[in-house]
């Protein structure tokens, strides 16, 4: 325990923390995109698959609270590092050139608080104050029926995309996954998830408002 | 390749001291040869402003080899020049065009305080080093050449890691002013070799404690250090040195040390 406080206290320990707790959350992102897949099962299945979890009590309080800690400790390690980054600096470069940086790594700062409050949002809209509790599917899709709720969907899920993409490559970096051989495909599986979780998150508010999916 | 003669406007930071404040001073770069390199080029603008009694602009060399580690600016945004894999005492006036304005800036970190001008304080480094790049080795005469063999793929490795010249110009280019690739290249050339286990455990630990200590930021894995590396060292060690701090939080025995700058 001493030497895991001893670690966190590093800029590396706290890098461990970013990359640990940003792949539980990858984890969850992936499981509820597939469970949200019931939505093109129509109104039945996406209830009942709804209630099925709302049945496993211990389960769902142990991933609640799990995420909870993921997301407490990983904005906390998030904003320690930033502040730190900041200072490290010290004064500003006149000119300034990327070399090999790229927009989503460039952007994780605004990419990240962007999440966060979709996340607060997505949590009031569904979760805590849905406008007919116990039906999820007439929620979603009344909900993504507007235009503006659609769009807020939507803004935050090209976030968590470009969010996810950075977040996975460089999660395995500073787990120390870094080999010749294998850099390219971790590269490619970066893409490849976060690609898939966005598009065919994208995929629901998008359906719902060309009219493919309706109550 | 035939000679031209380049006119070229330079906008150079010129600072007197670390806590005085600094500026940039423009000065033209006339009649400058394709052929010399970018500090014979800084020495021909300075003769001149000797001339007119003014003071030159400092900046940090000794080699001009491209091997020492002394050198280092940052031109137009970019650490060592436009030139990949040199460093700024190996780039040549031939990658420049006539009319040019360039903006020479020294490295920007809080680690690197600046000393004058162009010329900053990297002792940090040395410090880093002295926490635990280092191995005891018995002193006297030499020992046998192959007394401790070294696997091949080791040895190149090692080697690989050992490139690293201490410029100082990942940290330059790093969005957070990070020392992560040295500081890797260095524990990871020594972590490799049978030389370099007697104080494996510690090092890794220390030598990351010292680089904290220093100021300098986190790594966000961007990439920018290995791109801006003279000698191509690889976004790998900063990996395998997150590899070795685990290693060492989990195994090693000893206390923690608290690191001063």
């Amino acid at each position: 325990m001493q030497r895991a406080l001893t670690l966190h206290q590093t800029t590396i320990g706290k890098k461990l923390v970013m990359a640990l707790s940003g792949l539980v959350i990858v984890g969850f992102v992936i499981g509820h995109f597939l469970g949200n897949l019931n939505l093109y099962r129509g109104q039945e299945a996406l209830d009942a698959y709804a209630h099925f979890l709302q049945g496993l009590t211990p389960v769902l309080w142990g991933t609640r609270l799990l995420l909870l800690l993921a997301f407490g400790v990983h904005i906390t390690a998030a904003f320690s590092l930033w502040s730190r980054n900041n200072k490290a600096r010290g004064s500003r470069y006149k000119k300034h050139q990327d070399m090999a940086t790229d927009y989503a790594a460039r952007t994780m700062y605004w990419s990240g608080p962007i999440l966060l409050l979709f996340v607060v949002y997505h949590l009031l809209h569904f979760t805590i104050l849905p406008a007919h509790p116990g039906e999820v599917y007439r929620n979603v899709v009344e909900g993504f029926q507007n235009p503006w709720i659609a769009g807020v969907y939507i803004v935050g899920n090209i976030a968590l995309g470009f969010h996810l993409f950075h977040g996975i490559f460089s999660a395995t970096q500073t787990l120390g996954a870094n080999h010749p051989r294998f850099n390219s495909y971790r590269r490619d599986a970066a893409v490849a998830i976060s690609a898939a979780i966005t598009l065919g998150n994208l995929s629901f508010p998008i359906s719902v408002l060309a009219g493919f999916v309706t109550v | 390749m035939s000679e031209e003669l380049l006119n070229l406007t330079l906008h150079v930071w010129r600072q007197d001291g670390p806590s005085q404040p600094g500026r940039f001073e423009t000065h033209p770069a006339t009649g400058i040869s394709t052929h010399m390199s970018f500090l014979e080029m800084l020495d021909v603008v300075n003769e001149d402003l000797i001339e007119k009694g003014k003071s030159p602009i400092a900046f940090d060399y000794d080699c001009r080899e491209g091997i020492c580690g002394s050198c280092g600016m940052v031109v137009n945004g970019v650490a060592h020049g436009p030139q990949r894999l040199t460093t700024i005492c190996q780039l040549h006036m031939r990658q420049f065009n006539d009319g040019d304005e360039l903006w020479l800036e020294p490295w920007r970190a809080s680690g690197f305080p600046v000393v004058k001008d162009l010329v900053v304080d990297r002792s940090a480094f040395d410090r880093i080093v002295q926490a635990g790049g280092y191995i005891s080795i018995r002193t006297g005469s030499a020992t046998e050449a192959n007394e401790m063999p070294v696997a091949k793929a080791m040895a190149d490795q090692a080697m690989d890691a050992a490139e690293c010249i201490g410029c100082g110009a990942c940290v330059a280019a790093c969005p957070n002013a990070s020392a992560s690739l040295f500081t890797a290249a260095k524990i990871s050339h020594l972590s490799l070799l049978p030389q370099g286990q007697a104080e494996r455990l510690d090092r890794a630990r220390n030598m990351v404690a010292q680089m904290d200590a220093e100021g300098f930021g986190g790594c966000t894995n961007h990439g920018e250090c290995e791109a801006a590396c003279p000698k191509g060292v690889s976004l790998r060690w900063i990996a395998r040195m997150n590899r070795e701090v685990v290693r060492s939080a989990v195994k090693s025995d000893s206390g923690v040390k608290t690191a001063r700058r």
